[in-house]
């Protein structure tokens, strides 16, 4: 399948990316790691007449923590995350949505930050990010932003990023003592979407969870946040019985659509199975003293 | 429709063409170099059967246009065959029969070269994961998994065996 005709530019800067933008606010698009961008475009549903790609802008591949926040540059890939000894010890739920993006080689190139910018309720990182309260730097010709995740969401593929932004970092905040985060996904096969996916993290004082975080994949125009059931885990002791009732309650928000891989009424449910299974883990992780420095 | 100058190498080869930006690297491999090993499968995304290495690292030659490889050295699987001799890889899918039709065998092989590079001793379970982006139809993966150990095992041994004696420098003159 070939693509429609397009203008490729790999600028050396961002004052260069901006200034593209600029000239082209309608019709231009940002290439990250491209592995969800260029299979819209060989099918035809992207047609952008300009690509600009950003492989040549330095400084968009940091992967560390500063100032009290993990930093995700635009262009680390997957596999980086997926494979980094700190990312897997502090950040474990966001090393499984790693592992579980597409496949591995899809990984090698896709970016966490194409992940996130392309808006797509099937992916997964959203969903993991919500629950972490994460972060997104959108840098413009003006200066730079921080956006919540929350607000950087809009609706499917469609984020707050100004014409002339580019999301440059993600920031996830650095996760309190006696913190667990997971996130398990429902799927077919290797390589597919979700039928349904959660992301966890609960933080304990003692016994009771001081904060909850629940983001949901794929059952809603954009990546869910389980308000209600964040809400009542919190300063609560995560029993089995407070466990079942938030599950019920994060299922309540899906918003599911019944299409190919099930009905409306199973893919609640899965989500209600699956908010269960990841708040009895990433409790235990939390009360096995959690993420270490 | 205008055309952009890439250059890049292939299996240690520079290739340089002006090209349209919408050339995908698997037709830049295909059809500019002529190099055929590569193939096209799903074409989606989904098969793995384009995979080259882009640097080292496999990656599907259908998702990525030819000019984001500017200036990058990309192998396949006909830089695989060194002197004549087949790379321990294909060795072990000749030898333990990975492949029936054949069609996925050469991005299943980049991605195998790649991997044990990484992975030098890996278990079967880890073979299957490394393999999980590219799809076979015929085998059921069970030779192909032998394959890669064959290969794993050839190449530790290789790395273990005590290097050949070298010749006098007067022979190579």
């Amino acid at each position: 399948m070939i693509p429609e005709d397009f203008t490729y530019f790999a600028p050396g800067s961002l004052p260069e990316v901006w200034d593209l933008l600029r000239q082209h606010p309608d019709d231009a698009k940002i290439l990250a790691g491209g592995q969800s961008l260029i299979p819209l475009m060989k099918f035809r549903l992207a047609t952008p007449a300009y690509l600009i790609d950003l492989r040549k802008v330095p400084g968009l591949d940091t992967l560390a923590e500063r100032d009290g926040a993990l930093v995700i540059g635009a262009m680390v890939r997957e596999a980086a995350t997926e494979h980094s000894q700190l990312i897997q010890r502090r950040y474990p739920g966001i090393h499984e949505a790693s592992a579980v993006v597409a496949d591995p080689l899809v990984r090698n190139f896709a970016t966490i930050g194409g992940n996130i910018a392309h808006a797509d309720p099937a992916n997964d990182h959203p969903a993991m990010l919500l629950a972490l309260r994460a972060s997104v730097v959108a840098h413009g010709p003006n200066g730079q932003r921080t956006i919540p995740l929350d607000d950087f969401l809009v609706d499917t593929m469609e984020t707050s990023l100004a014409p002339d932004e580019v999301l440059t970092e993600i920031h996830v905040p650095q996760p309190a003592p006696r913190s667990g985060s997971t996130y398990l996904k429902l799927e077919r096969k290797v390589g597919d979407y979700a039928i349904a996916a959660v992301g966890v993290q609960i933080t304990l004082d003692g016994d009771v969870c001081t904060q909850a975080g629940i983001g949901l994949t794929n059952v809603g125009p954009k990546a869910v946040r389980a308000t209600q059931a964040e809400m009542f885990l919190t300063g609560k002791q995560p029993t089995e019985d407070v466990i079942r009732e938030a599950a019920r309650l994060a299922a309540a928000a899906a918003q599911p659509v019944s299409d190919l891989h099930g009905p409306e009424d199973y893919k609640r449910a899965m989500i209600r199975t699956l908010t269960a299974r990841a708040l009895r883990e990433a409790t235990q992780r939390a009360r096995a003293g959690g993420v270490s420095a | 429709m205008t055309t952009q100058h890439v250059q890049m190498t292939i299996n240690g080869q520079p290739y340089a063409a002006d090209i349209e930006p919408r050339l995908l690297l698997v037709h830049f491999i295909r059809e500019v170099a002529n190099l055929t090993g590569t193939h096209i499968g799903c074409d989606t995304t989904s098969c793995g059967a384009c995979t080259v290495l882009v640097n080292g690292v496999p990656a599907k030659s259908c998702t990525l246009f030819a000019v984001q490889m500017d200036g990058a050295a990309i192998s396949t699987v006909e830089g695989l065959e060194q002197n004549g001799a087949l790379h321990p890889v294909q060795e072990g899918f000749f030898e333990e029969h990975g492949l029936q039709c054949g069609f996925c065998t050469p991005g299943m092989m980049m991605t195998a070269v790649a991997f044990l590079a990484q992975n030098p001793n890996p278990t079967d379970d880890e073979i299957r994961r490394a393999i999980s982006g590219n799809l076979c139809r015929c085998t059921g993966y069970v030779n192909i998994v032998k394959s890669i150990q064959y290969a794993a095992k050839k190449q530790r041994e290789a790395q273990t065996a005590p290097a050949a004696p070298a010749e006098p420098a007067e022979a190579i003159r």
